[in-house]
């Protein structure tokens, strides 16, 4: 067993670290306060690659396998989650389906897209169907060569800034499962109106929006895979998209242990700098021990999808619940770390307590997850 | 028009220098590329985007190591690498000659690099070159143009700027405030690898100078307080200067 990253992936962690710390970081907390899009750190994503991480390199994308798409997740949200958010939503959450069931054509034209510049969006969740993803209502009716869709999509990420959605619909919710279908669906297409802009606890630089379809008509040829595989699809990317959620859970534990190591040694009480308390002490090795053992999993969970292992959904559920909560404990602890001064709107930690709560509730919340691992386990 | 870029492998600017055995130690040092060096890369990059330089070589000399700078800037959009293998106790003689001796074998048009390096300091690699191989040299520019076989550099001088052209082939080292060096590009990285980089072993040549000992500075002292109304603190701070760090008065 060999820990260490190819010469590629040190690349690529390194400058995305570099890019995350000069070009992010130092803006973060006045996009996050004054609730302002980053679109001019975007563009400079858009020239490196970033917002392109999903597409092979065969459709004009950097190509590069899952455990370094993760790595520069991790290293985005080191920066800022709601960035990464943005990027994970759009290349690899919103693209993945295109992986995992579109056609030669489909995917010149769809990868394309995205390696223009267009963001894309993951239309999943509706007002009554979360985490019973089953349970949706949107419909798709077939007429001549066209699908009609109807309905509305909750919490949507880059719902309002997304040229392309990934859409499920149903057609026929007593179907079940098997009437669901995926499609792929232009932005300017009449019928879609973006609602809801969501005022969120964190990820504020992140656009969150309702998403409405009424008698939206989308071309047969942009239904991904045949009628009645969307689950499966879906089903399959959000296997593949929770070690992306892990790794990027993993850049805000990170944050949150670095933020508190540098003040610890800063910050004097008692005649000498805290990090020098045992009390101090005991909260960075825990932070620490949660990060590592956050990162391992997500880069096996990672390394499994890589080397084409069927079944990795167990290893990404316990990358993903562990890394949120990971995330959401260095954050409670780093604010606590830095007391009163923690508190406030000055120092950077409070964004972080914020943004991490999300890493436990999107993407299949904690206890879904929980409920893949123990189902697991039961079957034996 | 063919540019060659020398670039040295560093420390990372905020490293914690350390030593052991009465050397400094490298022990847990994040290795970078030289920032000024990376100047001299971007600035190589830009000539060959401006149609102007055809191919643009990068040269290291160093262990292995020295080989992770040559990557990154392949991955910046350099074309080619060189890896000289010579002893990082080499002094700078040692290390002008081995990379003038590639330089050489090499003929380019312009050589690059940066005017100083991040870790040692001592200014001398360029300058040295250009002397070996008899070119000119302009040093700390903060702008270049290319025409007619000849170089108009803009440099950094007391008071003001300085304007020098020089024919080709020419030495010229970079001041940072020349460019803002890109970020390699994922694409870029991914390229890096299949570039083609060659390894030669360093020509034999001895070091000038010997190193007797090394030394970190001392640590900084503890200042001192003076607090009183203002006209007496003036008063006391000049007592203290002439009396106790005995300040000259010319």
């Amino acid at each position: 067993m060999d820990f260490r990253l190819t010469e590629e992936q040190e690349m690529m962690k390194r400058m995305a670290h570099d890019f995350s710390a000069n070009e992010i970081a130092p803006f973060a907390s006045e996009w996050d306060h004054n609730h302002i899009y980053p679109q001019d750190c975007l563009d400079k994503m858009q020239e490196l690659g970033f917002m392109a991480i999903g597409v092979p390199a065969e459709y004009g994308g950097p190509g590069l396998d899952h455990v370094t798409q993760n790595i520069v997740a991790e290293e985005i949200c080191w920066g800022d989650a709601g960035v990464g958010t943005i990027m994970v939503a759009s290349s690899l959450l919103a693209t993945d389906p295109i992986h995992v069931a579109a056609n030669e054509e489909q995917k010149k034209e769809w990868f394309g897209r995205i390696v223009d510049g267009e963001l894309g969006a993951f239309c999943l969740t509706e007002p009554g169907a979360g985490s019973d993803a089953a349970g949706i209502s949107t419909r798709c009716t077939k007429v001549g060569d066209e699908y009609i869709l109807n309905g509305s999509k909750q919490f949507i990420s880059n719902g309002g800034t997304a040229g392309m959605y990934t859409v499920l619909a149903t057609l026929d919710k007593k179907m079940g499962t098997k009437g669901m279908c995926c499609f792929m669906v232009d932005r300017n297409t009449p019928g879609i109106t973006v609602g809801k802009v969501e005022d969120k606890l964190g990820i504020r630089t992140s656009n969150t929006t309702e998403v409405i379809f009424e008698d939206v008509k989308v071309p047969a040829k942009n239904l991904i895979g045949k009628e009645g595989q969307g689950f499966y699809i879906i089903m399959k990317t959000l296997d593949i998209s929770r070690a992306s959620i892990a790794a990027m859970a993993t850049g805000v534990a990170q944050r949150c242990l670095d933020e508190s190591l540098a003040y610890s040694k800063l910050r004097t009480q008692f005649g000498k700098p805290i990090s020098s308390f045992q009390a101090i002490q005991f909260k960075l090795a825990d932070m620490a021990m949660r990060v590592q053992a956050s990162r391992l999993l997500y880069y096996e969970a990672s390394s499994l999808q890589d080397m084409d292992v069927p079944r990795f959904s167990k290893a990404a559920s316990l990358a993903k619940a562990f890394a949120g909560d990971a995330a959401m404990l260095n954050a409670i602890e780093a604010v606590q770390v830095f007391g009163g001064y923690g508190y406030t709107r000055e120092y950077p930690v409070e964004k972080l307590m914020r943004d991490a709560k999300i890493f436990q509730i999107y993407e299949g919340t904690g206890e879904v997850q929980r409920l893949v691992i123990a189902g697991d386990l039961l079957r034996g | 028009m063919k540019v060659l870029v020398c670039v040295k492998q560093t420390f990372d600017t905020e490293a914690k220098i350390e030593l052991k055995d009465g050397k400094i130690s490298d022990a847990g040092i994040n290795l970078i590329i030289n920032p000024y060096d990376e100047v001299a890369v971007e600035g190589g990059i830009q000539l060959k985007e401006k149609g102007i330089a055809k191919e643009v070589v990068v040269v290291s000399a160093g262990s292995d190591k020295a080989m992770d700078a040559i990557r990154t800037a392949l991955a910046m959009g350099a074309d080619r690498g060189i890896l000289v293998k010579q002893d990082t106790a080499a002094d700078e003689y040692a290390r002008a000659c081995a990379l003038a001796e590639v330089i050489k074998g090499e003929s380019p048009d312009i050589v690059l690099a940066g005017h100083v390096a991040a870790d040692d300091g001592s200014s001398q690699v360029p300058t040295r070159i250009a002397e070996i191989l008899g070119f000119p040299h302009v040093n700390v520019i903060t702008a270049v143009e290319i025409a007619g076989g000849k170089a108009t550099c803009t440099s950094e001088a007391d008071g003001g700027t300085q304007v020098t052209e020089v024919s080709l082939p020419a030495v010229i080292s970079s001041q940072v405030s020349w460019n803002e060096p890109r970020y390699p590009s994922m694409k870029g990285i991914m390229a890096a690898k299949k570039k083609p980089v060659s390894t030669v072993d360093a020509a034999a040549v001895a070091n000038k100078v010997a190193i007797v000992s090394v030394a970190l500075p001392p640590s900084k002292q503890a200042g001192i307080k003076i607090e009183d109304e203002p006209a007496v603190v003036g008063a006391k701070l000049a007592d203290w200067m002439l009396n106790t760090v005995k300040v000259e008065v010319k």
